[in-house]
């Protein structure tokens, strides 16, 4: 085992346990020893001592929204390269999503995923599920068998099952298992062609329009559902208004129901796509910008629990081609945390509300004990400088696919250390 | 200096025009009402070219023009051919099936393919908005937009707005209507940007399945039925119902459709009485116009194709003409 590492003077926050301080933390066999705002905390003999001076000390972030290409489409991203880039983002554990090919609706998938993101990643890789098999929104897949094979909760990634039937067996039946569901809405008879969202902006374009109801509908459907069912629900991403009213008033008298939002939502507008720059041609798309002053209200208010980072690689060849015909997504995790920051630096949100959509609520949502900095826990977690400036240069990226929202963009914040398990996995380079 | 003094043969002279200062003719958005005059007093003196018995200029002899049309049409690809023609350039249809070429190849690969042949301009029709502007940023020749899905199509708007002023000697203060299909319609978007830089008062009448979000911002009035909409107006321009695009979904059946938004005598009645009718074709006869009202002395659906020719030309030639003069002007 590695000698034990004692970091000072760093400002430890760790939202699980409401913990805000300037201190120290021990780290001793890969677990977080002791934790204390003293910062004279003697250090065993032989002990690693890091001066964190000035720096964020955070837990290890929790995405709950990635796709990588493997299996099946690595050259857009392998578990590598994904955990190389969640590394340099303080992402210390995501979750992958199902849609690959083969798509993990068999335990035997789930077998593999762990198997190869044990050998090839950094970070502490989860897979989802598929809720239906094949990803065909036609009949729920094996959820106890693929519980016991180790996928974390179900999902059915970049789909959206349309039939309320379905959808009720799927919660039905994901109650018994007490498997979190975790689904992306979109009515695709309302979307049509539909590629941005509706307004002025996709009118002037001559862009197929994506209202608000598209997603407010399947969210009212499936709250219903939730409530009835009683699962464990989370809504994958929301993207308008509309979708926080419904939530504040259902979360009202349920605690099971939970939704998320990405950081491009967050912080992009429909504004952003410009003269149909494709890498703005998100699923759910860039709202307007009331749209994004209400998920930050949204965020604020608790009808949003967590931040994710969408992250979708996708090579040139399906990006560089008319906005309606380019395939829809971004890369996102080397730059979540810094996006997150430019709502803490404009005073739109609080920094340990962040953080909290980012570590302990997803944790929660989850069940697994990660995203804390409590005694006896793993340690994953990250260092961060909150006004270190940056720019997102193309050339810098690590993701495999370079397809970024943030192009160029400047940033206040960067993580300059990441630790899984006590080890040292990203250390920022100037 | 020797291409300025054939183009001295013309009977309006190029030069009396001022410089048109883009490589591409993208979308009457990128344009400002100086850009616009401009072109419509240049088409303007196109127009008795192609009413010569003789009508071949020399201006853009050795330019190459490629029509890349990857969505099929007759008129607007024959207009540009015969446009190009009609200016000395050599002229090449690439029929692009949708189903071949952009099947196995990206638009860009097209592009590159395209750029290596050394054209001077290319004209490209495309079913998705955005396309065309796509194209351009990977060529080094002009590009003419001919129509880019439900965004652009800027040679109509201008050609349309020639009749207008041929018809009604002026464009500032009419009151023009724009009728049916306005959420898919290229030539609406790109008609309500140029008559709206030109102060002329714009309506839109639509069934509300019909209207995009936000088109009351594109233009001065939006009405939902022709009675009201029609009131007074000097220019009615209709729309082809792109039966087909998705408006399927969009109105139950042509004969509803025809019985509250085709324009026939009876709703025609309530515009000026010397009021004009357009239409951008292929006409819909029965669906959103009725076939004497085509036919009518208050139709100038014909003159339209022949202003298309004149504003073709003029665009070619403000794209075109000026490059020998800025390779000899500049180093490159």
């Amino acid at each position: 085992m590695s000698a034990p590492m004692l970091i000072k003077n760093a400002h430890i926050i760790d939202p699980a346990s409401d913990f805000d301080e300037i201190g120290s933390l021990l780290i001793e066999n890969g677990k977080i020893c002791s934790r204390s705002s003293d910062n004279d905390t003697g250090a065993p003999e032989g002990s690693t001592i890091i001066d964190a001076k000035g720096m964020l000390l955070g837990p290890g972030l929790v995405d709950l929204r990635v796709f990588t290409g493997e299996p099946g489409h690595e050259y857009r991203e392998t578990f590598a390269s994904a955990a190389n880039a969640a590394a340099a983002g303080g992402i210390t554990s995501f979750v992958c999503m199902p849609d690959t090919m083969p798509a993990i609706d068999d335990g035997a998938v789930v077998d593999f995923i762990i198997n190869r993101a044990k050998a090839n990643s950094c970070v502490n890789i989860l897979p989802s599920a598929a809720i239906s098999k094949g990803l065909k929104g036609e009949e729920i897949t094996e959820f106890g068998l693929l519980k016991d094979a180790g996928a974390v909760c179900l999902s059915e990634g970049r789909k959206s099952i349309q039939s309320a039937a379905l959808l009720r067996t799927a919660f039905t039946y994901a109650k018994n298992f007490e498997m979190p569901i975790m689904h992306h809405l979109c009515d695709y008879g309302l979307k049509g062609k539909g590629v941005m969202h509706k307004g002025l902006f996709a009118t002037t374009l001559g862009l197929g329009a994506i209202a608000p109801e598209c997603e407010t509908i399947p969210l009212n459907r499936d709250l219903i559902l939730a409530k009835a069912t009683g699962v464990n629900y989370h809504a994958a991403q929301v993207s308008c208004a509309k979708s926080i009213t419904i939530l504040e008033y259902e979360k009202q008298d349920s605690f099971e129901i939970s939704a998320g939002v990405c950081i491009n939502n967050l912080t992009l507008n429909e504004l952003d796509v410009g003269q149909y720059r494709t890498f703005f041609k998100l699923n759910p798309p860039l709202r307007g910008e009331d749209d994004r002053m209400a998920l930050i209200a949204g965020l604020n208010s608790g009808a949003i629990d967590t931040i994710h980072s969408g992250h979708d690689p996708q090579d040139v060849e399906v990006k560089r081609r008319p906005f309606a015909e380019a395939t829809d997504g971004a890369i996102g995790l080397e730059t979540m945390f810094s996006a997150a920051m430019r709502l803490v630096h404009s005073g739109d949100v609080k920094l340990k509300t962040v953080l909290q959509a980012m570590t302990s609520r997803p944790a929660q949502i989850l069940g697994l004990p990660i995203g804390t900095l409590a005694i006896g826990s793993n340690a994953d977690f990250f260092l961060a400088d909150l006004n270190y400036p940056w720019v997102n240069n193309a050339e810098q990226i690590i993701s495999r696919s370079k397809n970024t929202a943030f192009e160029g963009a400047r940033f206040s914040g960067k993580i300059m250390a990441t630790y899984v398990g006590g080890k040292k996995i990203f250390q920022h380079q100037e | 200096m020797s291409k300025q003094h054939a183009s001295k043969s013309t009977p309006n002279k190029a030069s009396n025009h001022p410089a048109f200062p883009y490589q591409h003719l993208l979308g009457i958005s990128q344009l400002n009402q100086y850009d616009i005059i401009n072109l419509l007093d240049r088409a303007q003196a196109m127009i008795p070219i192609s009413r010569q018995p003789r009508k071949t200029l020399s201006t853009l002899v050795g330019k190459t023009q490629i029509n890349l049309f990857f969505e099929n049409s007759t008129r607007t690809q024959a207009s540009f051919e015969i446009a190009g023609k009609r200016l000395g350039a050599m002229v090449v249809n690439m029929a692009v099936k949708t189903s071949s070429l952009s099947k196995g190849e990206t638009l860009i690969d097209t592009a590159a393919t395209l750029n290596a042949m050394q054209p001077d301009v290319i004209v490209v029709r495309h079913g998705s908005a955005g396309a065309v502007e796509l194209l351009s940023q990977k060529v080094e020749c002009s590009v003419i937009n001919a129509g880019d899905g439900a965004h652009e199509h800027p040679t109509q708007a201008l050609l349309d707005a020639l009749t207008i002023r041929h018809h009604k000697g002026m464009l500032a203060g009419l009151k023009v209507a724009i009728c049916g299909d306005i959420a898919n319609s290229r030539v609406a978007r790109s008609n309500l940007a140029l008559l709206g830089s030109l102060n002329v008062r714009t309506r839109v009448i639509a069934p509300k399945t019909l209207l995009p979000a936000g088109v009351e911002n594109l233009c001065s009035e939006v009405f939902n039925d022709m009675e009201q909409g029609l009131k007074d107006v000097d220019v009615v321009m209709m729309l082809r119902l792109q039966k087909e695009r998705s408006t399927n979904s969009l109105i139950p059946s042509e004969r509803e459709y025809y019985r509250f938004y085709g324009l026939d005598e009876k709703k025609l009645s309530y515009a000026k009485p010397d009021a004009i009718i357009m239409h951008p074709g292929p006409m819909n006869r029965g669906v959103e116009i009725d076939p004497a009202v085509a036919d009518s002395p208050m139709s100038v659906i014909t003159d339209q194709v022949e202003m298309g020719v004149a504003v073709r030309m003029a665009v070619l030639e403000a794209l075109l003409n000026k490059s020998d003069i800025i390779e000899d002007g500049a180093a490159k």
